[in-house]
Formats: structure tokens, C-alpha cells, sequence
């Protein structure tokens, strides 16, 4: 695994995850499974970098290795300029799972002070960020409830707000919008291109969905799998400002017509 | 709509009092009282008239009311018949004691139908109902313990029951406080406490979860009654060697619950801590014991009836001259078989409350729980 050393120094300012020729390997009963295989990739501070390929592509696992969730096997990451280890024990990122994952003995304010009581910030320090990171996705008003007393896509967003209490400018967030409704998924992309700009946290986001990685990102990683590995890297030219009807723009379109070409490359859709 | 409806309890009460009716007298010729023609008049009247209203189309409680008022006058008038002629109560006092009993079952289910809105109603009505249900199970109890002579050794009515447990009131509490009070609270929290804490410890030591517990289930399966005298030799006849025969009995259901517990939390739960750097405690006191509490609640409960099984039953393997095990075994030896019901009684009753501010605890703390949600 690489180390700050190892870099240079003009790089690690701006850059905020760092992957050289990255590959994890599962070792399981049917032999060893490629997860991952030579992934190069810069996250420059204030992108919003999505991932989509289908499932299999390895971009959940890629994600999982920047939370040092899992070990990559060969290859080098940093974050923030430090190994994910390290960049975990500093608290250096909020992780968005698939599901709310919300405890259902806690209220919601509960929830969000959940990762604060943990890091040991103050009772008044705690209320105060509550309150603002509620507001930020629009929950005001419903602290109080316990998680099952809140729709699918409430919950989503508590889940959110949890990630989002602590002062970490790194939002790692794994299809957080893949069991919601599309009415649900358009109304909280909006709402996360808002919450985006006005936190200027820099935002690693899987999909599998090739609409909500064009209208999201300003970067947009394509992979493909067995063994996982990057096909494409698509800087948008999109503007910052996007209300939901640039989705009908020939501008979109073309995007999303690469990205989808770059799945193809991949082999994607095939099977 | 019409004006009658089906009541197939009504119909089967009418055909028993038809039945009945041959077979009068309802006491045999060589009863201390006759039965006076007035009381069997009435307790038909009262009984055939039920039987009439339980077809008529009225709303639920109305017919509840009248039912009620009839059944237990009915009943009570049967009963009552019986005092001073044990055993002489003759082939035509049963079918009318069956059909009033029917009829009581007609007034539980009109009242099961009743549709209420308010709160106070529907608790109400939550307690009426088994409180009716019970008391037909002791008013059968009694009428068939009374009429039909069943020997007192067999099995006494409840009423001699409830006389022996009113007249020794100091005894049975003097029982309690050793058996309950001593025994089984010392060593139900000792037990579980020491479950929960070696679960903590297997938990966190590889060594004592790979060990212990194959050797704990092992010794779950200990026979109690094995135990029992060995304690006693150990510890003494009094509380004591009762207490530790509890603690052993609640300390593994405690263990093997926390344990399946503790890994009851998903994974996922589990990432979300580790993205925080949560350590092992933090991640103990805020997810993995939360989590676990339904299957602690679950051992609490198993332990609450095992505890009070194991007191008792230690018991008899020796104590000094108070107790519940002690008591039982004595007074069934004495032919006090009342005082033996008597002492079942309260055990009952005792563990019931037990088991209850256990159920309390548990919706209180477990409130989250998809079976608890309100």
C-alpha cells in the first residue's frame, strides 16, 4: 500500500483519492476471483465522481477499499494522502450505504448523533449540527421520529445527514438511490446537486443507473468486469447548474451515448 | 333484516335443558335438602330465557349484559343447591350446568364482536373477556369437584382451595419471602448477570468461545434434579444451595441468548461503525448489545419460569421448615392436599407476576422491534 511519501507533493494538495495500478483479489473455494485489476484514478477535491458498470464491475468494491472497508492486494490508494487505514482512524469520509442502515432504536436526531457521540463531539456541538444537517436534506421537524415511521426515501436521507454531521469532506456513497422509486431518485438527485454545491464535499458515487451518473457528476468512471478494471474516464462538459430538464439536452444525451459506448467496450452487454 | 339469528350455543342449551327435564329431581333422594321446585323453576327460567334472548338481533353489548346477569344467577343458583349435599347432585344437574356454561360462552363471543373505538372500552373489555373465560374454568371446577362427590385427595373444589388460602395468609407469605424473595431473585440475577458477563468475555476472547461453549451446552442439559442434593450438601438446607441450583439453571439459556445476540446485528450496521473507527466498546454499547436485547429478553423470560421450577424443586431435597418446595412436599404427605393447591396458587400467581414485569421490561426496552411496533 502506498504511502504520502511516495507521492508528489503538488499532487496530494488537490488530489483526494489516489489509486496506482490497483488490484484486490478474493481468494475463494472456486479459485481466486479478479475484483479489481490495474485501476488507476485521481478524485481531485470538489468532484463528483460517479462509477457505474454492471454489477460484478467491482465499482462497490472500490469504494469499500477508500473506507478501508476492504484490503486491496496489490497496488497502491491513498486518501487524503494517507492510507485508507489511517484516512479511516482520522475520520476523513462519511459512507452512504445501499440501504438507510439506520438504527431502528433511535430516533432520527438520534441517528445523526450517532457518528458524533462516537468521535466525542460536545452535547451543544452535537445539537447544533443536528439541526443543521437536517435541514441540509430537508428533514427539519422530523427528528423526533423513530426511522420506521418514515418513507423509504426519508430514511435515505436521515442516512444522508449522518454521513454528512461530521467534518469529513469526503461523501462516499454506494447506490444510495438503487431501491427508490425513479419519482423518489429524480427529487433526491436534485436535492444532492444542491446539498453538493452548497458543502463543496468532494462525492465518490456508485451507480448502476447511466441517467443519474450523467446529470450527477462532473467525472464519470465506466468499468467492466472480470476482472473488474476502468474502461472510460468522461470528464462532463456539463454546467454546474443543473435543473432536471438538461436530462433532454442533445448535450446530455451525447454523454450519456459514451458512457453507454464505454460499457459496450467493456463488454458489458454481453453475457 | 330479520329478526332472529343464528345461536347454535343457544339451541344446543335449549336441547340440554330439554334433556334435563326427565331427569329431575336435581338432587338424589338421600340429599340433607331437597331441591325446592321455586330454585328449579328458576334456574330453568333463567337458563331457557338466555337461550331465547341469544337469538334475538340486539347490539353486542346488550346481549353481553343479559346473558351475564342470567348465566351467573343460573350458576350461582346451581352451585348453591350443592352445599351440604356433596355428591348427591343428580344426571339432571350437569346438562343445566353445561347449557349456563354454553351460555357464557355466547356472552364471550358477543362481547369479542364488540367494535369499539375508545381506549378505555377496548381494555376493558381486554380483561373481561379471560376474566370470564377463568372464572367458568373454576365454576365447572367446583360444580363438578362438588357434585359429583370427586374425593378431596383427588382434587379439592376451588373453594375449599381459596378458603385454605385465605385462613393461612402468614404461612404462604412466610413461603414466599423464603423461596421467592431468597432464592430464586438472588439467584436469577446472579445468573443471568454471570451469563451475560461470560458472554461479553467469550465474545471478546476466542479461546473461551471456541471452549466454553460446547462444554455450556454440554452442561445445559444437566438433569436439575441431579444437581439438586449436591448443592444442598455443598451449601447448606437453607436459601443458599436453592440459589445456586437457580443460578445454574438460568446461567446458560443467559449465555447461548447473548451470544446468538451479539452477532444479530447486520453487517452492514457493523461497516457504519468501522467507517467511524468506533472501537470494540463503542460498538458494543451502541449497536451489538441494542441489537441483541430481544434475545436477552427472550433468556430473561425462559429464566423466569426456569428459576422459580428450579426453588421449588430444590426444595425438596431438603430446607429448613419453610418454603414452597417444603410445603408441598409435606402437606401432600399430611393429605393437605388444599394447602398443596393452595401453595400451586400462589406459585402461579407468583411467577405470573414475574413473567409479566419481565414482558414489561421488554416492551419498554424493545419497543423498536418489528413485533413490538405500535
Amino acid at each position: 500500500m502506498g504511502t504520502a511519501r511516495e507521492m508528489p507533493v503538488n499532487e496530494t494538495a488537490s488530489s483526494v483519492v489516489s489509486a496506482r495500478r490497483l488490484g484486490l483479489t478474493f481468494e475463494t473455494n472456486d479459485g481466486p476471483v479478479h475484483a479489481l485489476s490495474d485501476v488507476d484514478l485521481e478524485v481531485k477535491r470538489g468532484d463528483f465522481v460517479s462509477f457505474i458498470g454492471p454489477s460484478g464491475c467491482g465499482k462497490t468494491t472500490f469504494l469499500r477499499v477508500i473506507a478501508d472497508l476492504e484490503k486491496a492486494t496489490s497496488g497502491e490508494i491513498t486518501v487524503n494522502g494517507m492510507t485508507p487505514e489511517e484516512a479511516r482512524k482520522s475520520r476523513s469520509y462519511g459512507y452512504v450505504f445501499q440501504a438507510p442502515a439506520l438504527y431502528p432504536w433511535r430516533t432520527i436526531e438520534k441517528n445523526v448523533a450517532l457518528p458524533l457521540e462516537i468521535m466525542g463531539y460536545s452535547k451543544a456541538d452535537r445539537d447544533g449540527r443536528i439541526q443543521r444537517t437536517l435541514e441540509l436534506v430537508n428533514l427539519s421537524g422530523f427528528g423526533k421520529k423513530y426511522p420506521w415511521q418514515l418513507s423509504g426515501g426519508m430514511q435515505q436521507r436521515a442516512s444522508i445527514a449522518r454521513a454528512l454531521a461530521f467534518d469529513a469532506d469526503l461523501l462516499l456513497m454506494d447506490e444510495p438511490f438503487g431501491a427508490l422509486d425513479e419519482i423518489v431518485r429524480d427529487h433526491l438527485n436534485e436535492q444532492l446537486l444542491k446539498l453538493w454545491a452548497r458543502t463543496e464535499k468532494t462525492i465518490c458515487f456508485v451507480t448502476h443507473s447511466i441517467p443519474e451518473a450523467v446529470y450527477l457528476s462532473t467525472r464519470i468512471v465506466v468499468m467492466s468486469p472480470r476482472p473488474g478494471r476502468v474502461t472510460d474516464i468522461i470528464e462532463s462538459t456539463l454546467p454546474r447548474e443543473r435543473p432536471l430538464d438538461i436530462r433532454e439536452t442533445p448535450e446530455f444525451l451525447a454523454i450519456a451515448h459514451r458512457v453507454r459506448e464505454g460499457l459496450r467496450a467493456g463488454h458489458s452487454y454481453e453475457e | 333484516m330479520k329478526l332472529i339469528r343464528r345461536s347454535w350455543q343457544g339451541a344446543l342449551a335449549l336441547l340440554l335443558c330439554l334433556a334435563a327435564l326427565p331427569l329431575l329431581p336435581l338432587l338424589g333422594p338421600d340429599a340433607a335438602t331437597a331441591a325446592g321446585n321455586g330454585v328449579t323453576v328458576l334456574i330453568f327460567a333463567l337458563i331457557v330465557g338466555a337461550a331465547l334472548v341469544s337469538f334475538a338481533r340486539l347490539s353486542a353489548p346488550i346481549l353481553a349484559a343479559i346473558l351475564f346477569v342470567g348465566v351467573y344467577a343460573a350458576a350461582w343458583l346451581l352451585i348453591g343447591l350443592l352445599s351440604g349435599n356433596e355428591g348427591h347432585a343428580t344426571s339432571a344437574f350437569f346438562p343445566l350446568i353445561a347449557a349456563s356454561w354454553l351460555m357464557a360462552w355466547r356472552c364471550v363471543s358477543a362481547l369479542s364482536a364488540v367494535e369499539t373505538r375508545s381506549a378505555t372500552t377496548e381494555a376493558l373489555l381486554r380483561l373481561l373477556i379471560p376474566a370470564i373465560f377463568g372464572a367458568w374454568i373454576l365454576i365447572l371446577w367446583e360444580a363438578v369437584t362438588r357434585g359429583a362427590g370427586v374425593p378431596f385427595i383427588l382434587l379439592p373444589p376451588p373453594s375449599a382451595i381459596g378458603e385454605r388460602l385465605a385462613s393461612s395468609v402468614p404461612i404462604l407469605w412466610a413461603d414466599v419471602r423464603q423461596t421467592i424473595f431468597k432464592a430464586v431473585l438472588f439467584g436469577y440475577i446472579v445468573g443471568c448477570a454471570a451469563g451475560f458477563v461470560t458472554a461479553i468475555l467469550a465474545d471478546r476472547i476466542a479461546f473461551l468461545r471456541r471452549g466454553l461453549l460446547p462444554i455450556g451446552n454440554l452442561a445445559s442439559a444437566l438433569p436439575i434434579v441431579g444437581v439438586a442434593p449436591i448443592m444442598v450438601m455443598w451449601f447448606g438446607f437453607d436459601w443458599q444451595s436453592k440459589a445456586a441450583v437457580v443460578i445454574i439453571m438460568t446461567f446458560f439459556p443467559m449465555l447461548v441468548n447473548t451470544v446468538a445476540g451479539l452477532s444479530a446485528s447486520g453487517i452492514m450496521e457493523r461497516d457504519l461503525m468501522r467507517s467511524y473507527a468506533s472501537d470494540y466498546w463503542q460498538t458494543l454499547v451502541k449497536l451489538r448489545l441494542p441489537a441483541a436485547m430481544p434475545f436477552i429478553f427472550n433468556a430473561l423470560k425462559i429464566n423466569s419460569t426456569l428459576a422459580l421450577i428450579g426453588a421449588i424443586v430444590a426444595e425438596f431435597f431438603g430446607t429448613p421448615i419453610v418454603g414452597m418446595g417444603f410445603r408441598i412436599s409435606t402437606e401432600i404427605g399430611r393429605m393437605n392436599v388444599d394447602m398443596v393447591w393452595a401453595e400451586i396458587a400462589v406459585a402461579a400467581l407468583a411467577g405470573s407476576v414475574f413473567y409479566g414485569l419481565v414482558s414489561l421490561g421488554e416492551r419498554i426496552t424493545t419497543f423498536w422491534h418489528p413485533s413490538n411496533r405500535s
